[in-house]
């Protein structure tokens, strides 16, 4: 475990440092991906707005509050992504991760894991201006900051699991873009990333029930947003542990196949 | 003495779709696709002792790679058995990856965007090597390939050659018994070949590590191996002292001779290989070395003559037509 810790430690480290070296140019990232949110959330809140100030259950400053925190979990939920796995394989660096007696998932949690400290000190001032245009409604409690404090890493991990996996889809083919292609399209409609969740129509929120997804977006939002219980919040943080730990699973499982097929085509 | 690597019937098969080009050959494939095995390894077996510095040669495509990549654990055998001091490679056990290297010599590790000292700090956690241990090794490194005042820059403000000479010692920090080395001096200058040899030799010597390296640079093989195992096609062509490889496929030698008239016409001596002013290289059969360099010495004015055997490029060179003429 100490040597696990020790890693994680170095490589966020490391992680860090890369990022310090680049803040402007992730300063302009960051502002880049706030368009995304502030295109849904002018949208809505003209929707509440010409429905008498409400639209879905949602005030125009709950839809602020909702798409301000929705810009902090969107940083938190960027992963090593599918089309990450396919450029290592493809330019030989699996095949130096895979010679170190840890496992290169490790090595992309703990990477982008200290790239996240240093988003959430970008985030700030952007949030700050955010909410100076367009006045969000909060009602927090401490219980919700704690949760959400773990919610958005639970998201980060969910979605970890998730993308590694189909990541490793790479070690079968090296040419997956359109199923990468259709999973954002079903993880846009079914996590709370396009609207809040409670706004889409019944059946896509009962199907939502039984998907990684929502974890990943929706409830951390609603952690903050939303009026939960305590026991609603921590319920929460059980199911994301549960897609946490069935993601382990599955992953270990194919690891497992997926290793025997790799042919190291990149060096 | 068990040996540290042993590798017996080994075999590597891809399976590759292939096709012939035009649209037609390509609707064809969605419907009715072809397969090729090819054979990247077929049937090869040595041993290595600890402590042996082996060169692994071979042309591009001979399968090289391919047999490093299954030592090292990257790639499962199709066939065969292999044993790396005491592991079985495929299994990846954590203990094996500590006590292994695979450097190429065209692949990073190290981040790019940083000081290779801070690199270095990612090693030393990856194989947990205890901190005065990690300390005194790193220092050495550093001293011995003269990194000092490098260690600091970020990687990529550092010369091809000098990015390698970091690679090498972020490799090597956690002190592996076994370094499969693929073309370790890839594109450097021949100082800096010379330098990362030198290291590599050190590191032999004051540690007792097993290695085995490909180069395509003779340079290297004579500077670090005193045996080579040949591979073509996938398969062994020779396995032995290097001097060996020399006798036994080399059937010339190389005699340098200067002479004051540089218009002389020398081709009843042997082969004119190469003119350079008053210097010529003929290429003489082994067996008529003594006649001929008598001859040249009693009938010409000689200013200098030199007797050598062929470059081993030469000789591999040699080796690999030989068997490709026998196909």
């Amino acid at each position: 475990m100490k040597r696990y810790i020790d890693f994680y430690l170095a490589s966020m480290k490391i992680s860090i440092l890369e990022q310090i070296q680049y803040s402007v140019a992730n300063y302009f990232y960051m502002i880049g991906m706030i368009t995304e949110p502030v295109i849904y959330l002018v949208v809505w809140t003209t929707i509440a707005k010409q429905q008498g100030g409400s639209a879905g259950g949602y005030t125009v400053g709950a839809f602020a509050a909702y798409y301000i925190i929705w810009t902090l979990v969107r940083n938190m939920n960027i992963v090593f992504t599918p089309y990450g796995w396919e450029w290592r394989i493809r330019e030989g660096r699996l095949s130096m991760e895979l010679m170190r007696p840890i496992h290169p998932i490790h090595g992309d949690v703990a990477f982008f894991a200290g790239w996240k400290f240093v988003v959430i000190l970008l985030w700030l001032p952007l949030a700050a201006i955010l909410s100076w245009i367009f006045r969000p409604t909060f009602d927090i409690r401490w219980m919700e900051v704690i949760v959400f404090a773990l919610a958005i890493w639970g998201a980060y991990l969910i979605r970890t699991m998730l993308l590694s996996l189909l990541g490793m889809i790479t070690f079968w083919t090296t040419r997956v873009s359109a199923i990468f292609e259709l999973y954002f399209g079903l993880e846009l409609i079914l996590s709370g990333r396009l609207v809040p969740m409670t706004i889409m129509p019944a059946w896509v929120q009962s199907l939502s029930n039984y998907l990684p997804f929502k974890w990943t977006f929706f409830f951390p939002i609603e952690v903050l947003v939303g009026n939960m219980t305590d026991a609603q919040l921590w319920s929460g943080i059980c199911m994301q542990a549960l897609w946490v730990g069935s993601g382990i699973l599955i992953l270990n499982l194919i690891w497992g196949f997926a290793i025997k097929q790799y042919s190291a085509v990149g060096g | 003495m068990t040996p540290a690597i042993s590798v017996s019937k080994l075999s590597k098969h891809y399976k590759v779709p292939e096709r012939e080009g035009g649209m037609k050959a390509a609707v064809a494939s969605l419907f009715n696709r072809k397969y090729r095995t090819v054979k990247a390894v077929d049937d090869i077996s040595f041993s290595i002792e600890p402590g042996e510095i082996v060169g692994f040669l071979g042309p591009n495509g001979a399968g090289k790679t391919t047999t490093l990549k299954v030592l090292s654990g990257l790639l499962h055998p199709t066939e065969g058995m292999v044993n790396v001091i005491g592991y079985e490679p495929t299994k990846r056990s954590h203990d094996y990856l500590r006590q292994v290297a695979l450097v190429m010599g065209n692949r990073n590790q190290l981040s790019w965007d940083l000081p290779a000292i801070d690199s270095f700090e990612l090693q030393r956690a990856i194989y947990s090597i205890p901190a005065s241990e990690f300390k005194k090794t790193r220092d050495d490194f550093i001293d011995l390939l003269e990194l000092k005042d490098l260690v600091n820059k970020p990687i990529r403000n550092l010369s091809l050659g000098e990015r390698m000479k970091m690679e090498i010692v972020g490799a090597l920090l956690h002190r592996p018994k076994v370094l499969f080395l693929d073309e370790p001096t890839i594109g450097l200058d021949v100082t800096m070949q010379r330098r990362i040899r030198a290291f590599i030799k050190e590191y032999n010597q004051r540690w007792g590590a097993t290695v085995l390296l490909t180069s395509h640079y003779m340079a290297d093989v004579e500077a670090l191996c005193k045996r080579v195992i040949v591979i073509h096609h996938g398969q062994t062509l020779f396995d032995g002292e290097l001097s060996r490889l020399v006798t036994q496929f080399s059937s010339f030698k190389t005699l340098g001779v200067t002479l004051p008239n540089p218009e002389a016409d020398l081709s009843q001596y042997g082969e004119v290989l190469t003119r350079d002013g008053a210097r010529v290289t003929l290429r003489v059969a082994k067996s008529k070395t003594s006649q001929v360099t008598a001859n040249l010495l009693s009938d010409l004015q000689v200013d200098d003559l030199t007797v050598e055997d062929t470059p081993i490029d030469d000789v591999i060179d040699s080796v690999f037509t030989s068997t490709e003429e026998a196909k």
